[in-house]
């Protein structure tokens, strides 16, 4: 890869960015071919941190192969969790109590607002802006706090479990969650008198990485990115699970399919979190928190499918089972490759400077693609 | 716009290419293909308006030691109605038309397919490894893939 590196027979430059480069997240190595400040390709070199998670899951059981799911897209472990929980659900057909449902869903939604506050921060440093990220960082931490708590982790949180969750909540949750919810919307407004009313901002992000509504759909994205090309693809809406058909919020749309909607997407997004936790917060069922199940988990045989919402997009877990206590092969359909897919596409033709804007905005988790 | 149940989808499928075959159980419907035949269906499940499979959500490979299944999973943004496509092929000489054309997304899946199970996409514009090093040996989501040094044995 490194020989590549020089000027290519037309006189393009060929440049490494990354794998150590601050705008990438992680490592993730473009090699872009420039004419002069135009790219004119964008190439992904993946598998600086490929754990071949799907080979590791083959053997083992379907008790343990929920832990290596929180290092795919470790911003949004509990969702990651809670798809391999209901794969294992749906297979099996085990009932969960109510009291789990809430609680996960709940979890799932505070993770999407500590993930999309990562995301804000990360971005506005990328453009320059180095105090947003202690901002977002401060809310983010209160999420964290909480978690901590209740699950025991702060980052890989293996709360959830097939049947429900692992230990029931600590006492403190509910008080510390309206408080959060208090926190946060006192700060809210901070975020966009801070970057999104900059004009400086705006000008560096409208118009930039355009995605259209079927180049979306062809590059297989999901989630804000696809939102923000107009794409409706909220699998909470679509294919609703646990208890989402029964919540009131709304999925974000937005036409424009530049880097500014998926960045408008994104913080609006948030906000329907709190809504959700909001509804859910004080109507916590009493009663189990995890459904009976044997010790040992046997899958029927056949092929069973799960897709979730996690921060980043449509996350599917698809599990080939042969009837025993391991899978026979899994597969982890992880929104971010789909999404950086499309990178090349958005942003050929334009600036250098301009390609950490519009990536910034595609919010790549590097384990999540790598696996 | 309604989507189609797996019965009605199963009529329909079966007039594009009466040849398929199908598989029972699962929540979706599964529909076998033979590898010569797979272009000109997938081209007619793309673009036909009643069906309108234009996203490719998931594409992968299973071994089953004696033969590979392709697996593909399509919904549909208007319907939204979903279904699996399995392409069976051989597996000492795994070989299969690309559908990047079609799907854009496909085009980095098949680059992992093939850099974990080997499988050629045929017509595909860039086949490389993508997640391995280029000098890597061997296929690793393979049944039989032993690495003495790095495989952790549980």
């Amino acid at each position: 890869m490194v020989e590549e590196i020089g000027t290519n027979t037309e006189g393009d430059l060929i440049i490494n960015v990354g794998p150590q480069h601050p705008a990438t997240h992680g490592v993730l190595h473009l090699v872009l071919t420039l004419s002069g400040e135009t790219i004119k390709k964008v190439e992904p070199h993946l598998g600086y941190i490929h754990r071949s998670i799907e080979k590791m899951c083959e053997s083992l059981s379907y008790r343990q192969f929920i832990y290596v799911t929180s290092r795919m897209d470790y911003l949004s472990s509990h969702i990651n969790n809670h798809a391999c929980a209901l794969t294992v659900e749906k297979a099996m057909q085990i009932e969960v109590p109510q009291r789990a449902q809430y609680i996960r869903v709940i979890m799932d939604e505070l993770t999407r607002i500590a993930s999309h506050e990562l995301w804000w921060g990360a971005m506005a440093m990328d453009l320059g802006a180095f105090t947003p990220f202690f901002h977002a960082f401060r809310e983010r931490e209160t999420i964290t706090d909480i978690m901590e708590k209740t699950c025991g982790a702060r980052l890989t949180m293996n709360y959830m479990v097939p049947g429900g969750v692992m230990v029931d909540l600590h006492p403190d949750f509910q008080k510390d969650v309206k408080s959060f919810i208090q926190l946060y919307k006192s700060k809210f407004e901070e975020y966009n008198e801070l970057v999104t009313g900059n004009i400086i901002f705006q000008n560096r992000m409208k118009g930039i990485g355009i995605l259209s509504k079927e180049d979306a759909i062809s590059y297989g994205c999901s989630g804000p990115v696809a939102r923000a090309s107009g794409v409706h693809c909220d699998i909470r809406k679509l294919y609703p699970y646990e208890i989402y058909s029964q919540l009131e919020f709304d999925e974000i749309l937005d036409t424009a399919g530049d880097s500014f909607a998926r960045y408008m997407v994104r913080l609006k997004e948030m906000q329907q979190s709190i809504r959700i936790v909001e509804q859910l917060i004080d109507n916590i069922p009493e009663g189990e928190f995890q459904a009976k199940t044997k010790a040992v988990l046997k899958l029927p045989k056949g092929e069973f499918y799960q897709r979730v919402e996690t921060a980043r997009g449509e996350l599917g877990v698809y599990i080939v089972s042969e009837g025993g206590t391991t899978p026979y092969r899994i597969k982890f359909r992880s929104p971010g490759f789909s999404n950086l897919s499309a990178l090349e596409h958005m942003v050929k033709g334009l600036k250098i400077g301009d390609l950490v804007a519009a990536m910034g905005t595609l919010d790549l988790v590097i384990p999540d693609i790598d696996r | 716009m309604i989507a189609m149940t797996n019965e009605e989808l199963k009529i329909k499928l079966t007039e594009f290419l009466p040849t398929i075959t199908f598989e029972e159980g699962g929540e979706w419907l599964n529909v076998f293909v033979t590898p010569r035949e797979l272009r000109s269906f997938v081209q007619k499940i793309r673009t036909s308006e009643d069906v309108l499979f234009d996203y490719l959500f998931c594409l992968t490979c299973v071994d089953w030691k004696t033969h590979f299944n392709i697996v593909y999973h399509f919904s549909s943004t208007t319907y939204r109605h979903n279904f699996v496509l399995k392409v069976k092929i051989d597996r000492a000489n795994p070989e299969i038309e690309t559908v990047s054309d079609i799907w854009r997304t496909a085009e980095m899946l098949e680059r992992e397919v093939y850099d974990l199970f080997g499988v050629k996409f045929l017509n595909h514009p860039d086949l490389r490894r993508l997640i391995m090093p280029d000098d890597w040996q061997g296929w690793p989501l393979r049944k039989d893939y032993e690495d003495a040094i790095n495989m952790i044995k549980l």
